[in-house]
């Protein structure tokens, strides 16, 4: 059992908030894991993304190698789009509808979806319209997490837990604004 | 101890205080400074250890020196182009030698993510002749800086560790282990550490004579891992560091493996590389960085009747970092099948300064005030704003290292280039930005330096800084800058006609000028208050 998720968005996206509740939601249960992610330089609103390794199996590479990607779990579509060399041909793309334009060129956004729906499986989720739904604007990622998290081969306990224990110092409304953030995306993504 | 979640460089870090880390420094630099980060955090907690950010990777080296010679256990870290500043006290570390247990830690940067330039700090390690350790992965990483400590202490000499980003910036899980005390006080012995001709003869002697030990070490160390295939006698790989990873990742089972040599030491295991070489006709080298170990093995001739394959022969890239996908190919594997593009053209996103960056600021004030100057030259620096060489901005001319904007100003006003422009930001100035403006002041040479004070160091993540505010002007003034030509400016939209009117004046002015752009980073004040 294994399986190999590339994380993309935009630097300040919460990327990496995404990939702590995986890795630890990973830990729980035992497997192996490796996430590859980008600092410095790479932060200041470029392009980021972070390569995630599950397996039940002791993991070689921490770069997933292209063509073994299972999912590419995206907070911004236009970034969807720039890994989908390394997804397998019946991988699924998860991405939200929402474009993060800090860009003069960013391209026409209905190009950009039907870009994404081209992919063998593709779930669309408005994480800006359900995140807002939630309580909290800056709660898209953990939308795009639980539109994600039926692909996932963790339990959705475990990664409800570790969502608990990555807002505990933050205190019971935002911890609850995120659970429900959690909730719609999956079900967002369970109706689509 | 149980397992937990770590960066490579956390596992590095963690290495070190369970090895009786007793002093660790460094200055931060993309992909070290998580090293120093947790080192810091960990000793809040437990204050029993002292983990510092230095003024520069010189200083951090040194300051681990001296607590080497003390007989503690030190520790100094810093991203790769940081040993070129700390190889003085490197390369003669060698000679004096460690007294408690001394482990270097130099991330390279394979693919230049953040980083000036890719050189491989396993040169370095043989320069000096001192033990080197590769760790391929996290539990490597930990395991390998414990050991390294043992081997110091054995050697008398300093260990480097050498990282690579992708490595240093990867999570997984660590097996930890008991942690052990720190050494008591022990100082060393003074006909050692005072490296006069008598002595560094003498010590160099020493250095030598211990080569060939260090080399039979490498070859029982058991992190180097020779197997045969008594089957297959066509390919043999030899495989370093991360470098292992994506050969064992691209060839996927344990069946028809070709006989391969897992390096993670150096001096390089020579009787194990023999053993590879004789036993297969094709050696493919596997290493990310610089083509080192395919560059000794080949030598300048070759070995008769052997194909050496590897980033020197073109078999991978000669250049930027390694993936399980160029190794694959390396391999003769085939391409995994893939979904492929979109074929929509995808619009780059290179980062950016933050909106509301004060740098921003400077730059178009700058900009403003260089209109009427077409013949100016703006040489700047490492941070940040560094960023103000791409659009809109295209403000800046050249980023070569740390503290170069300021010696290059000069050497380009010297050269007749006017207005010689500097911009520097209050860290890397610090750094290494006050000895060349010493210099400048005291020859009163025509040109403006801007120093741009945001109180931290941004780039990195926010390390502390250690000329800022008052200090930062006391310090310009102290080196002997004109008073009347030392100009503070708050870098915001609203202040810019006056900033270009000061900027202009100070271009104006026949000599040495500073401009003081004095505004807190926006991500930094935005930590600050939530």
């Amino acid at each position: 059992m294994k399986q190999d998720i590339i994380l993309a968005g935009v630097g300040g996206q919460g990327i990496l908030s995404i990939a702590f509740v995986i890795d630890n939601a990973a830990l729980a249960e035992g497997l192996f894991f490796k996430q590859a992610e980008v600092h410095g330089m790479a932060q200041r609103g470029g392009a980021v993304q972070s390569h995630m390794r599950l397996s039940d199996r002791a993991i070689w590479s921490d770069l997933i190698p292209k063509g073994e990607a299972d999912m590419i779990l995206s907070v911004e579509p236009l970034e969807a789009l720039r890994y989908l060399d390394y997804l397998r041909p019946d991988g699924v793309v998860v991405t939200s509808s929402t474009p993060y334009k800090n860009i003069p060129d960013y391209p026409d956004l209905e190009k950009v979806l039907d870009a994404v729906r081209k992919a063998p499986r593709a779930v669309i989720v408005d994480s800006e319209r359900l995140a807002k739904e939630a309580g909290t604007a800056k709660a898209q990622n953990i939308v795009l997490l639980g539109a994600a998290s039926g692909f996932l081969i963790l339990k959705e306990a475990g990664l409800r837990a570790m969502i608990e224990s990555l807002f505990k110092g933050r205190g019971g409304p935002v911890i609850e604004a995120n659970l429900k953030a959690f909730d719609l995306g999956r079900k967002a993504a369970s109706g689509s | 101890m149980g397992r937990q979640i770590l960066l490579g460089d956390e596992a590095v870090a963690l290495g070190a205080v369970h090895a009786g880390l007793s002093a660790g420094y460094s200055y931060p630099g993309t992909p070290a400074s998580e090293i120093m980060e947790y080192l810091v955090r960990l000793s809040a907690e437990r204050k029993d250890f002292t983990a510092a950010w230095s003024v520069n990777e010189k200083v951090a080296y040194e300051e681990a020196l001296g607590a080497s010679y003390a007989g503690k256990r030190a520790l100094v870290s810093f991203k790769h182009v940081g040993l070129n500043v700390a190889a003085d006290p490197f390369m003669n570390s060698a000679l004096t030698g460690a007294n408690g247990g001394l482990v270097v830690v130099s991330a390279d940067d394979p693919g230049m993510h953040s980083s000036q330039n890719e050189q491989d700090s396993r040169y370095y390690a043989q320069f000096a002749q001192v033990f080197c350790y590769e760790p391929a992965d996290h539990q490597e990483a930990y395991d390998m800086t414990r050991e390294a400590y043992d081997v110091s202490e054995r050697f008398g000499l300093p260990v480097l560790m050498r990282l690579v980003t992708r490595l240093s910036h990867s999570r997984s899980s660590v097996e930890t282990r008991e942690p052990r005390a720190q050494n008591s006080l022990n100082p060393g012995d003074r006909n050692d550490w005072t490296l006069l001709p008598v002595n560094a003869r003498r010590r160099f002697g020493l250095l030598l004579d211990r080569q060939a030990e260090m080399t039979r070490f490498s070859e029982g160390n058991p992190f180097n891992v020779l197997r045969l295939n008594d089957r297959d006698r066509t390919l043999g790989v030899i495989a370093a560091g991360v470098g292992y990873n994506y050969f064992r990742e691209a060839w996927g089972t344990d069946e028809g493996l070709p006989s391969f040599l897992k390096v993670s030491t150096y001096p390089l295991p020579g009787s194990l590389v023999r053993a590879l070489v004789e036993h297969v006709g094709t050696v493919l080298v596997v290493e990310d960085g610089y083509p080192f170990i395919e560059r000794q093995i080949q030598g300048l001739f070759g070995i008769a009747g052997k194909t050496v394959l590897g980033r020197l022969s073109g078999a991978l890239p000669r250049s930027g970092e390694l993936s399980p996908d160029s190794v694959r190919k390396a391999l003769g594997l085939e391409p995994l099948p893939a979904h492929g593009r979109s074929g929509l053209p995808l619009a780059g996103r290179p980062p950016q300064l933050c909106a509301g960056c004060p740098h921003a600021d400077t730059f178009k004030a700058l900009n403003k005030a260089l209109e009427s100057y077409p013949g100016a030259g703006v040489f700047s620096d490492i941070g940040c704003y560094t960023l103000g060489a791409l659009p809109p901005y295209n403000a800046i001319e050249t980023c070569v290292c740390m503290g170069a904007s300021v010696s290059m100003a000069r050497g380009a006003s010297d050269a007749g280039l006017r207005p010689a422009v500097s911009v520097i930001g209050d860290s890397t100035f610090a750094h290494s930005g006050i000895t060349p403006l010493l210099g400048a002041a005291a020859s009163d040479v025509d040109m403006t330096v801007f120093i741009l004070d945001n109180a931290t160091t941004a780039m990195t993540g926010g390390q502390p800084s250690f000329g800022s505010g008052e200090r930062l002007k006391r310090i310009v003034e102290g080196v002997g800058v004109a008073p009347e030509h030392i100009r503070t400016i708050e870098p915001l939209p609203k202040n810019h006609d006056k900033n270009v009117g000061i900027i202009r004046e100070e271009l104006d002015h026949r000599g040495l000028s500073v401009v003081i752009a004095v505004r807190e980073c926006i991500q930094e004040s935005r930590k600050r208050r939530s």
